[in-house]
C-alpha cells in the first residue's frame, strides 16, 4: 500500500525526523491559504501529490513566489494528468535555500533476507538511475535481522559519504529514526530524496515516500486509514474485499485464474496467441461457486472486456464440482460476452461436459483454450 | 533417490486440528506419507486422521520423533510456529501459511539459519517425493516417480507443468514449491545444489517468475555448480511495473525482477527456457538427448 508524499512526511515528522512542513490544498485560493500560513510572504513549492514518480517532468511541481504565483501553480497542477493519476491536492511547502542534496532510504535486501539502509551524495535524482549506472554512488548498511541497525552503522555511511564531521552525527541520527519508522510502521520502503543540508547547515527532509507491507496492515490500522481510494481502482479494492487478487490492465480478454502463478502464465499465454490481457486475477485455489461469481462480476465490470478466459487447474479441487460452481456463478451474474473454460484436473471430463451443456467452451489445454479466447474477442 | 524427503521422513504437522491442516493430513496420510504426530494447542488427546495430536512440539517430539514439521496455522501465528519447531530441534520445517509480514519473517529467516534448520516457504506448496512423501497441498496423483527435479516459486503453475511432465512421460524425484513472498527460507540456489547432488535427479526443471533476483542468482549457480541440464520458464511477461501480481514478491519494482531479465539470463548460462508450460516436456527431452 502507498501513500501521498505529505503522508509519509508527517508519519517521519512523528518518528522525529526534520522535515519540510507545509500545508495540503485542493483548490488554488487554499494553496494561497497555505502558503500565507507556512511561508509568510516567502516563496513555496507547490507539489501535485499523486502515487507516481516523475511528478517534476510533469509539471506537477512549481515554484511560487507570491500569491498570484501560487494561485497559477496550484490551479495549473490540480487536474493534472500524470501518468495515469489525477492530480487532487497539492502540498505547499516553504521554499528551502539547499546547500547539498542526498538521497537516503530502507528497503528490504531479498536476496540477503535483510533490510539494508542506502545512502548516496547524488539526492535529487532517481536513485534507480543511479543504482544502475553509477552503483558505486550508492553506500549501503545491512541491518542485522535481530539487532536492527547500528549507530555505528549509520556513522559509518555518513562517513562514506563524504559528510565533514560535524553533520555526521546528524546525519546518523536521521538514518536512524528512518530505519526505525520503517520497521515500526511495517514498510516496504522508507524513502527520503532529496534529504537536503540547508544553507545553514540544517538536515532537512524535502520529500519523503513510503510504502507498506499489505500483510501487516492488520496491525496498524492508522495506516489504513491513510489509504486514497481515489488513487486505486475500484475493481481491485472490491476485489480485495473478497479475497482476491485482481490487477487491472489495458487488454480487452478477461481472465479468471486459480493461483496467482498460473494467472501469470495465463496472461502470457493470451498474449502468445494474440491477445491482450484485461486483467490479473486469482480466485484463489479452490475456487468455488461464491469466489468464480464475484470474479464474474470484477471482469465484466470492465466495458473492454470482449471475451473471459478461465484456467483452472482442479488438483484436489474436482472438476466437476469447479463446472457446477461456474454454472452457478452465472446464474447469479450476467455475462453477454464469449467465455471459455480450461478445466484440467480430477474429473476433468465430467466437468467439461457440465460446461458443454451450459454453453461454455469448455477445452482441455491452456495453449487451445487461449487460441480460442483470442478468437471470440474478435 | 530424491531431496528432502522420502518414505523414511517423520512428519509432524502443526495445526493439524485446523480446517486446512486436518484436511491435508487426511491427503497426505492417503497418499501415504509417515505422519506421526500433530500439534494444536489444547488438541492433546485427540486424533487427526489417525494421527495423535499434542499439545506442545515438544511433547510431540519426545513422543514420535518427527524429523519435518509441516506448518499449517494462520499468518498471525506461523511466525511462531516456526520457532517452537526450530526450538524442538527439527531440523526441516515446511510453512504453507500466507500472508505473513515481511517484518516477521526477516528475524525467523535468521533464527533458522542460525540454529543450522532449514525452512521452505512461505506461501509455498511444499514438496513431494512422488510415491514416498507428499509434503503439502499439491494434488499427489499428478505426480510419477522419475528423472526429473522440479523447483518452483508457485503454486497450481507447478501443478500445470507437473501435469505436463507426467504426461509426456516424465516423471520427478522429488517437487519442491520454495514459494512466493519477498523472504523465503530456500531459494532457487539451495535446491539447485541438493538437485545436483543426488544421483537420480537427471534434469532440472526451475519455474521462475517475476520480481527479486532469485532466478539471476540461480543462473549464476548454474554456471558455476550445476552440470546437470536445467529447463526454465518464467511467469509474467506481461506483468506490469509496480504491481504486486497476487504474490506478496511477485513485483517489478524499480525496473528490475521483470521476466526478460531472468529468461535473458537462464539463457546466457545455457538453460532452456520455455516460452509456455506445455513447452517444457519437449524441451527437458531435447536436453536429455
Amino acid at each position: 500500500m502507498n501513500v501521498h508524499e505529505y503522508q509519509a512526511a508527517e508519519l517521519l515528522a512523528r518518528h522525529g525526523i526534520p522535515v519540510n512542513t507545509g500545508g495540503v490544498a485542493t483548490t488554488p485560493e487554499e494553496a494561497v491559504a497555505v502558503a500565507a500560513e507556512h511561508a509568510g510572504a516567502g516563496a513555496v513549492a507547490v507539489k501535485a501529490q499523486v502515487h507516481t514518480g516523475g511528478r517534476g517532468k510533469a509539471g506537477g511541481i512549481k515554484l511560487a513566489r507570491t500569491p498570484d504565483e501560487v494561485r497559477a501553480a496550484a490551479a495549473a497542477i490540480l487536474g493534472l494528468d500524470i501518468r495515469g493519476h489525477l492530480v487532487q491536492r497539492v502540498l505547499v511547502v516553504p521554499a528551502v535555500d539547499i546547500d547539498r542534496e542526498f538521497y537516503l532510504g530502507v528497503v528490504l535486501d531479498r536476496p540477503r533476507r535483510r533490510n539494508v539502509l542506502m545512502a548516496s551524495a547524488e539526492g535529487g535524482v532517481d536513485i534507480e538511475e543511479v543504482a544502475r549506472e553509477r552503483p558505486e554512488q550508492i553506500i549501503r548498511a545491512l541491518a542485522d535481522p535481530l539487532l536492527g541497525l547500528h549507530p555505528y552503522q549509520a556513522r559509518e555511511v555518513g562517513f562514506a559519504l563524504g559528510l565533514p564531521a560535524a553533520r555526521v552525527g546528524g546525519f546518523a541520527s536521521i538514518a536512524l529514526k528512518l530505519y526505525a519508522a520503517y520497521v515500526a510502521e511495517d514498510a516496504t520502503l522508507a524513502e527520503i530524496n532529496p534529504l537536503i543540508l540547508t544553507g545553514d547547515g540544517d538536515w532537512l527532509a524535502l520529500d519523503s515516500k513510503m510504502s507498506f507491507d499489505d500483510n501487516a496492515l492488520f496491525r496498524h490500522p492508522d495506516t489504513e486509514a491513510l489509504r486514497d481510494m481515489a488513487e486505486e481502482n475500484a475493481t481491485e479494492i472490491e476485489a480485495r474485499a473478497h479475497g482476491i487478487s485482481f490487477v487491472k490492465l489495458d487488454g480487452d480478454i478477461g481472465c479468471i485464474v486459480n493461483g496467482a502463478g498460473l494467472a501469470m502464465a495465463t496472461m502470457d499465454a493470451v498474449k502468445l496467441h494474440g491477445g491482450e490481457p484485461a486483467n490479473f486475477l486469482d480466485v484463489g485455489g479452490g475456487a468455488s461457486a461464491d469466489q468464480v461469481a464475484t470474479a464474474f462480476e470484477l471482469v465484466t465490470a470492465d466495458p473492454n472486456v470482449r471475451a473471459i478466459l478461465i484456467n483452472i487447474f482442479g488438483g484436489i479441487t474436482r472438476g466437476d464440482v469447479v463446472a457446477e460452481g461456474i454454472t452457478d456463478a452465472l446464474g447469479t451474474v450476467s455475462v453477454t460476452v464469449p467465455i471459455v473454460v480450461r478445466l484440467s484436473g480430477t474429473n476433468a471430463e465430467e466437468g467439461r461436459l457440465l460446461l458443454a451443456a451450459a454453453g461454455l467452451i469448455a477445452v482441455d489445454t491452456m495453449d487451445e483454450a487461449a487460441a480460442q479466447v483470442v478468437r471470440g474477442a474478435r | 533417490m530424491s531431496i528432502l524427503v522420502d518414505r523414511h521422513t517423520r512428519l509432524l504437522v502443526q495445526g493439524i486440528t485446523g480446517r486446512e491442516g486436518s484436511f491435508h493430513t487426511e491427503q497426505m496420510v492417503e497418499y501415504g506419507t509417515n505422519v506421526v504426530s500433530g500439534v494444536t494447542p489444547g488438541g492433546s488427546g485427540k486424533a487427526v486422521a489417525g494421527v495423535p495430536v499434542f499439545d506442545t512440539v515438544a511433547a510431540a517430539v519426545a513422543a514420535t520423533q518427527p524429523n519435518v514439521s509441516i506448518i499449517y496455522v494462520p499468518a498471525r501465528f506461523a511466525p511462531d510456529a516456526i520457532y517452537e519447531a526450530i526450538d524442538g530441534g527439527i531440523p526441516f520445517v515446511v510453512c504453507i501459511t500466507e500472508g505473513i509480514p515481511v517484518a516477521d519473517m526477516v528475524p525467523v529467516y535468521a533464527y533458522v539459519r542460525s540454529n543450522g534448520a532449514r525452512l521452505l516457504g512461505p506461501n509455498c506448496p511444499g514438496l513431494i517425493t512422488p510415491g514416498q512423501a507428499k509434503i503439502g497441498i499439491m494434488p499427489g496423483f499428478i505426480h510419477e516417480p522419475g528423472p526429473i527435479g522440479l523447483v518452483s516459486r508457485s503454486g497450481t503453475l507447478t501443478y500445470e507443468v507437473v501435469d505436463a511432465l507426467t504426461r509426456a512421460g516424465l516423471g520427478q524425484t522429488t517437487a519442491v514449491g520454495i514459494g512466493g513472498d519477498p523472504v523465503i527460507g530456500t531459494a532457487f540456489v539451495d535446491v539447485l545444489a541438493l538437485f545436483e547432488a543426488d544421483p537420480a535427479t537427471e534434469a532440472i526443471v526451475m519455474i521462475g517468475e517475476i520480481g527479486g533476483s532469485d532466478e539471476e542468482d540461480a543462473a549464476r549457480f548454474i554456471q558455476e555448480h550445476v552440470s546437470k541440464p536445467v529447463v526454465g520458464f518464467i511467469a509474467g511477461r506481461t506483468a506490469p511495473p509496480g504491481k504486486r501480481m497476487g504474490h506478496a514478491g511477485a513485483i517489478i519494482s524499480g525496473g528490475t525482477g521483470t521476466a526478460a531479465e531472468k529468461v535473458a539470463a537462464l539463457e546466457a548460462v545455457g538453460a532452456r527456457v520455455a516460452d509456455r508450460p506445455s513447452a517444457v516436456p519437449d524441451l527437458v527431452k531435447a536436453a536429455l538427448a
